[in-house]
């Protein structure tokens, strides 16, 4: 019954916050709104036995990619008035769509036909003597040991990428050369003069 | 009880408002990318409810690289979105064809 329940709250939630993500009118409010939808998504994944997952969900998504993009959000000093302008006249386009959609998944649902399940044939199939982390782990690191690294590397190119990108170096500071001041000798910085009095300093 | 098939329908549910926002969001790509997270998140609760009902490990693996993928492509998405911003003092993606590419 709790689980009924539990089910149908973080269902709701998911539906309901994503919507409010595409049609909340303040961009820093639909972060948040996506904020929740992780959150509930994570919910749902827990609900399945996804520990790891929900986990990564909570961590990945709303501690490293929802925050970027509020950072992102409050950074740019964007007119967000004048980019709603077309709000209303691209809404019956994108229901349209919406709906194109809708009928083809549920023309795909009822036309499709599975045969028998060959459970026997799974690649990894779930036990239960050990927690779902300990099992993902002894996968990720083993079987699937390349295409971790893989993902390793994606996240690599992607960081220097982003670094690459958005780097750029300002004119006009006046940074520390150390080799110039090494090479510095006494001879050419100081002078020493025997000025006579009553006459202008030449420097 | 709670099956396979609830968790597709959220799934599908939750896929449809991406597109719905990709298309009536169209010069903000701010909620474009925002949408797209949300596409991701709905593909990796279908992979996960696939792998919970048929007891199959791999689909969270797999859904693991989604994930990866997902916030490579935010991280790239939005260094772009800061540089075009930095050169055009707006983020409006109707006029962003003036290469003409």
């Amino acid at each position: 019954m709790i689980h009924v329940l539990a089910f149908y709250l973080f269902a709701a939630f998911v539906v309901a916050s994503g919507a409010l993500t595409i049609f909340a009118r303040n961009p820093v409010h639909s972060v948040l709104w996506l904020i929740l939808a992780f959150f509930n998504a994570a919910g749902l994944m827990l609900m399945l036995g996804a520990e790891f997952i929900a986990m990564l969900l909570v961590i990945v998504y709303v501690g490293a990619v929802a925050v970027l993009f509020l950072f992102v959000v409050m950074m740019l000093d964007i007119d967000f008035a004048e980019l709603r302008a077309g709000f209303v006249e691209y809404l019956p386009f994108g229901v349209l769509i919406g709906l194109i959609l809708l009928a083809e998944i549920v023309f795909g649902a009822a036309a499709w036909k599975a045969g028998p399940l060959q459970l026997a044939n799974r690649a990894a199939p779930i036990g239960h003597e050990a927690p779902n982390i300990e099992q993902i782990g002894t996968l990720l690191y083993t079987r699937y040991i390349f295409l971790f690294e893989a993902a390793g590397l994606v996240l690599l190119v992607a960081l220097i990428g982003a670094i690459v990108l958005t780097h750029r170096t300002r004119g006009g500071v006046r940074g520390q050369n150390i080799d110039k001041q090494n090479r510095r000798r006494p001879q050419d910085a100081v002078r020493n003069i025997n000025q006579p009095t009553g006459q202008g300093v030449e420097l | 009880m709670i099956g396979l098939v609830h968790y597709l329908i959220v799934s599908a549910t939750l896929f449809m408002l991406g597109v719905l926002g990709i298309f009536i969001n169209r010069k903000n790509i701010i909620i474009i990318l925002m949408s797209i997270e949300l596409i991701l998140l709905s593909v990796n609760i279908n992979l996960v409810a696939f792998s919970a009902f048929l007891g199959d490990l791999v689909g969270q693996v797999f859904s693991m690289f989604v994930l990866t993928v997902a916030a490579g492509e935010a991280a790239i998405g939005l260094a772009i979105l800061v540089i075009y911003f930095r050169a055009r003092g707006t983020i409006a993606v109707d006029d962003v064809n003036r290469m003409k590419g």
